[in-house]
């Protein structure tokens, strides 16, 4: 294996696109270096890109925040401008592994590892956030919903790496929230999940709202029906079964070590339904 | 293999070493510097006996690669006494028995300090978080958590 630190993006795609051989990125590493050392993986090239300009910084945009690819889990719960905006995804971030592990590991990091069970991702999609990726070609936005397209891979071509982030701005009455189901409290693998984002008018009624359901479907997915459902509602009953309703119907799990496909299915929908509630207490409504 | 020279701050001493490209922080602590403090336990990440300081940030050594400490200052349960003066966490532990095989004991107290600098007056549910990713197979972490919040009172007066 080679390790290389390349000068720049540009040093970095050009080499990422003219390996033969097995490549893999390093940043937080809290993924790539347990596959190698299970030797699930064994690469060729180690190009790491966590000394490359922008990496580790939060920067204020447009009213939002933009993430550094080399930016861990524990600099974002740091960051109280951020957690205060969007406490879902970086509560999302902090459920990832343990203290040590959060030191290093970063959204980026979770999101191309392309695990459906990812616990950053479902927060990052109904945040409408939007991956910065660089490659041969120069650089594109991609939303995160579209980066991963199946256990294990992604949308992004040879030569393509994601460089940072973006976290748009929000409304004031808004905010979101992110819940796993393990069957312990810390460092395990999400058996079921959901994140939900809400936008509120002046009066408590839910305005907007997005819903993101994590290892129940080959990718962490986006469940636009769940969010319909509470549109025009204060989270009334019928509107909390109508979240539930959709959010069961969006899940494909399989039945592994960990949960059932009733199972999964069904915590699902509770998930969904909690969230919703801490969202929206969150963003200002009373129920 | 081609090896790599790396210089880097390791418990305040400059300190150069050749490592591979693809070897742990871990591997080279323990079999290229003779700095056998930090353990391996699951070489996954999982077990945090193999933690160590980087930037100021505990991590697991075992997902770390050598080469990437290139410039970075490394703090290991080595650097923690001053002397032949222990550190409170670590005369705590031995006061405490909080201990019994000693295997998950160095990363355990390196994870400790960390929070203790970030948190000087933690909760027990806050040293039980903190420490999640430190197992323990021996004492049941009852008398771990009891002595990191006697080291703490004790330091906090001090």
């Amino acid at each position: 294996m080679r390790y290389v630190k390349p000068e720049s993006y540009e040093a970095a795609s050009a080499l990422l696109a003219a390996e033969d051989g097995i490549a893999r990125i390093l940043t937080g590493g809290t993924d790539v270096l347990v596959m190698l050392k299970a030797e699930m993986v064994e690469p060729d090239l180690m190009v790491d890109l966590k000394h490359l300009p922008g990496m580790h910084d939060i920067a204020a945009e447009d009213g939002g925040f933009r993430i550094g690819a080399a930016v861990s889990s524990a600099e974002l719960g740091e960051h109280a401008a951020l957690k205060a905006m969007w406490p879902g995804v970086v509560e999302g971030a902090e459920l990832i592994g343990s203290t040590q592990v959060q030191n290093r590991a970063t959204i980026v990091g979770n999101l191309c590892t392309a695990s459906p069970a990812a616990d950053s991702v479902p927060g990052l999609v109904t945040a409408n956030a939007v991956a910065r990726l660089h490659g041969p070609h120069g650089t594109r936005d991609v939303p995160v919903v579209e980066i991963p397209v199946s256990p294990g891979k992604t949308m992004l071509a040879k030569g393509e790496f994601i460089t940072s982030i973006y976290l748009p701005a929000r409304p004031v009455g808004a905010s979101d929230a992110y819940l796993r189901f393990i069957p312990r409290t810390e460092m395990d693998i999400a058996v079921s999940s959901a994140a939900v984002s809400l936008e509120l008018d002046a009066g408590g009624t839910i305005t907007a709202a997005r819903v993101a359901i994590g290892a129940v479907a080959p990718t962490v997915r986006l469940v636009a029906d769940a969010g319909a459902a509470i549109v025009g509602t204060k989270l009334d009953d019928d509107a909390i079964a109508a979240l539930i309703a959709a959010t069961e119907a969006a899940c494909s799990p399989i039945t592994d070590k960990r949960g059932t496909i009733e199972f999964r299915t069904k915590t699902a929908g509770v998930l969904a339904k909690r969230a919703a509630h801490i969202a929206y207490s969150r963003a200002g409504g009373k129920t | 293999m081609k090896m790599i020279p790396v210089e880097t701050t390791i418990n305040g001493d400059q300190t150069e070493f050749l490592c591979n490209a693809d070897e742990s922080l871990l591997d080279v602590l323990r079999d290229r510097l003779g700095l056998t403090g930090a353990k391996e336990g699951c070489g996954t990440g999982d077990c945090g006996a193999c933690s160590v300081m980087l930037n100021g940030r505990v991590v697991c050594s075992c997902l770390v690669l050598g080469v990437e400490t290139q410039g970075a200052e490394v703090e290991t349960i080595e650097g923690m006494a001053d002397g032949e003066t222990l550190h409170p966490l670590q005369r705590v532990f031995i006061e405490e028995a909080a201990l019994q095989c000693g295997i998950c004991t160095p990363g355990i107290l390196i994870a400790a300090k960390s929070l203790l600098a970030k948190n000087p007056d933690p909760t027990d549910t806050e040293v039980r978080y903190w420490l999640a990713g430190n197992l323990c197979r021996c004492t049941g972490y009852d008398k771990i958590i009891k002595a990191v919040q006697k080291a703490a009172a004790e330091m906090r007066a001090a």
